[in-house]
């Protein structure tokens, strides 16, 4: 376990060294850094100033070092268009993103697991069919056009739903989220459920799979001849069986909930690091472009290592560190 | 599956000709799924649509001379100031929505069908590489593969495009880095077992080139998976390359593939002018799905654990 920690964690130092790379070569390098990092509004004399004082004069290798010593520092410049370090800027967007991505997959799961023990349990019934139908649907319509959709039928047609923004936040034990007014609510519900659609399919896929396959298995056989109501077997014994999959699944669709967040915050005007990041590369804001793929892609090496822990704990015949060996 | 019971054996058998040669083995498999035909005939009408849009269209939605903006947003079925009718509206502009969504189709199934055959060509390479040689060069390929997969395919499009910038070659430069990793993981699966049967160790004994024993014996008996996973790519592609041009990092605004049809339409939506965004939507929808079903017929065709 141990072993397979800290091997993951030269990996992942090694892939931040590699995306570091990446930025710096392709937002640096290539373009005028000082086109980048100073407005477009100063003149000459500031530009001479700007560079000597960004280290500009020095060789590439040493101004790749500079860069790798301010990002550890956590500065990655401040942003053009509100002029506060990019790094702050990000994280203030973050607990937006989070309570949209958190929304999301708390819906895949409450509708998407009794949906799909339901059409495991019954598999040849209307409804069992329906579920399976929409779960193919869910799959292969583009999230973005489900979006614009839900905002055509509750916005315009039905009136119902509020189309953008977060509305109002309330605070609850000192966390300030959208989950504690109706307002804020009325307006969480679209966004989130746009993004739930594709993980409500996944988990109804998983669920009827791993009802189908204990619905078989001696236990439950053995459950019902000892007398027990088939509730009781479905709700207690089965349900833990198939809830391993299921977490996995959920810890693995944390991170791209996140990134695919990008879209419905794009479609919704939800006011998250997806919509900024979206924002910042049309408005050629590079110090927060450089910023969001530097911390996005460090809370992606967290995630998966997270997961990865998490999995080995929940099914001990992981064993991770023979695994990977 | 369900179908590979007796009963599909036994109506075919005697109309089966004599030679029965592999292809036609798979088009027979094939054909026994309707919804697959149904699928494959759809798709067959979107790549007619695409590829003769210039023909078929209404009108030609790029040429300034035939726009006029009298026409614009006018909701389904309207007669148009010129000759013909609106029959899916128009948009601001006054283009006729089923000739953009033609010519989008165009745009869309191109970028889809390049970035898939050019990361299929880097996939292929990597994963025979790191199956034929193994060792050092076959754990640094794999590791580099597991990173990749380990990124939500979005997340790594939009990283490469904040990078590189918008355009039509950017575009399908990003998807090929999305997508290569996908063909390098099924070719080496594949490759793995193909290595260890006897016509390999024959070739092996033959002292044949590298080049040859790779290319002419190895893969083509990797092929089979392989088109499964460039059906299901493609449909991805489309399906990535619509949402990033819909986020505006995608295709320039003059290139409109189905994702900036939808685009354009976003902001009419909320006065009530559906059919902008809502038919290249559907013309979008029914593209994947089309594509998806030929590729779950596909998979259980060419699986060789379902083989009779």
């Amino acid at each position: 376990m141990t072993v397979f920690i800290i091997r993951r964690l030269m990996q992942s130092a090694l892939v931040l060294f590699v995306m570091s790379l990446i930025v710096f070569f392709g937002v640096y390098a290539i373009g005028d850094p000082i086109e980048i990092f100073i407005s477009p509004e100063a003149d000459q004399m500031e530009r001479e100033r700007a560079k000597i004082a960004l280290g500009l004069d020095k060789p590439v290798v040493e101004q790749y070092f500079a860069f790798l010593m301010a990002a550890i520092r956590g500065d990655l410049g401040r942003s053009f268009v509100f002029n506060i370090p990019s790094i702050t800027l990000i994280l203030q967007r973050m607990p937006a993103t989070l309570e949209l991505a958190l929304s999301a997959l708390a819906l895949g799961v409450f509708l998407g697991l009794p949906l799909g023990m339901y059409a495991g349990y019954r598999p040849h019934s209307v409804a069992a069919k329906a579920i399976m139908a929409i779960s193919i649907l869910g799959f292969s319509l583009p999230t973005f056009w489900v979006g614009l959709m839900l905002i055509m039928v509750f916005a315009v047609n039905l009136g119902w739903l509020p189309s953008t923004g977060r509305g109002e936040t309330g605070t609850f034990l000192g966390i300030t989220s959208s989950l504690f007014t109706i307002d804020g609510l009325r307006h969480l519900a679209m966004p989130a459920l746009n993004l739930a659609l594709f993980k409500i399919s996944l988990i109804i896929r998983l669920a009827r799979a791993g009802m189908r396959e204990n619905m078989l298995m001696d236990y439950v056989k053995f459950a019902r001849a000892k007398g027990l109501p088939m509730r009781r077997v479905v709700f207690v014994h089965i349900f833990k069986n198939i809830l391993i999959p299921i977490v996995t699944v959920i810890g693995l669709e944390l991170g791209s909930t996140i990134a695919f967040a990008v879209v419905t915050e794009s479609i919704f005007a939800w006011p998250g690091m997806g919509k900024l990041i979206i924002d910042s590369i049309q408005r050629l804001d590079r110090p927060v472009i450089v910023a969001y793929l530097c911390i996005i892609v460090f809370m992606f090496i967290i995630i998966n290592l997270l997961v990865d822990i998490l999995y080995s704990v929940l099914d001990p015949r992981v064993r991770l560190s023979e695994a990977k060996s | 599956m369900a179908a590979l019971t007796p009963e599909r054996i036994s109506p075919a058998a005697p109309i089966v000709p004599p030679v029965q040669t592999p292809f036609r083995r798979f088009v027979a498999d094939f054909c026994e799924s309707h919804i697959a035909i149904f699928g494959l005939g759809v798709f067959a009408l979107i790549l007619a649509a695409a590829l003769l849009a210039p023909l078929i269209s209404p009108q030609n939605p790029y040429d300034l001379n035939q726009l006029d903006i009298m026409d614009g947003r006018q909701p389904p079925m309207t007669k148009s100031m010129g000759s013909f009718t609106f029959w899916l509206g128009s948009d601001d502009q006054g283009r006729d929505m089923l000739s953009a969504i033609f010519y989008g189709l165009r745009t869309s199934l191109g970028v889809g069908v390049m970035s898939a055959l050019g990361a299929l060509a880097i996939g292929m390479a990597a994963g025979l590489t790191a199956a034929y040689f193994g060792g050092r060069i076959e754990s640094l390929i794999m590791r580099i593969v597991d990173i990749q997969l380990s990124f939500p395919s979005i997340l790594v499009a939009l990283i490469l495009l904040a990078v590189l910038g918008q355009g039509t070659w950017k575009i399908i430069i990003a998807l090929i880095c999305v997508q290569w990793a996908y063909y390098a993981r099924t070719v080496r699966g594949t490759a793995l077992v193909e290595r260890r049967k006897e016509y390999m160790e024959a070739a092996r004994c033959l002292a044949l080139g590298h080049n040859r024993i790779v290319f002419r014996h190895l893969l083509p008996n990797c092929l089979p998976p392989l088109i499964v996973v460039v059906t299901v790519q493609v449909a991805h592609a489309i399906a990535l390359e619509a949402t990033l041009s819909f986020l505006g990092i995608g295709l320039p605004i003059t290139e409109p593939s189905l994702g900036l049809l939808i685009a354009n339409g976003f902001e009419y939506l909320l006065s009530g002018k559906y059919w902008i965004s809502f038919f290249p939507g559907v013309a979008l929808l029914v593209t994947i799905v089309s594509i998806n079903l030929v590729g779950d017929q596909l998979r259980d065709v060419l699986n060789p654990r379902l083989q009779k």
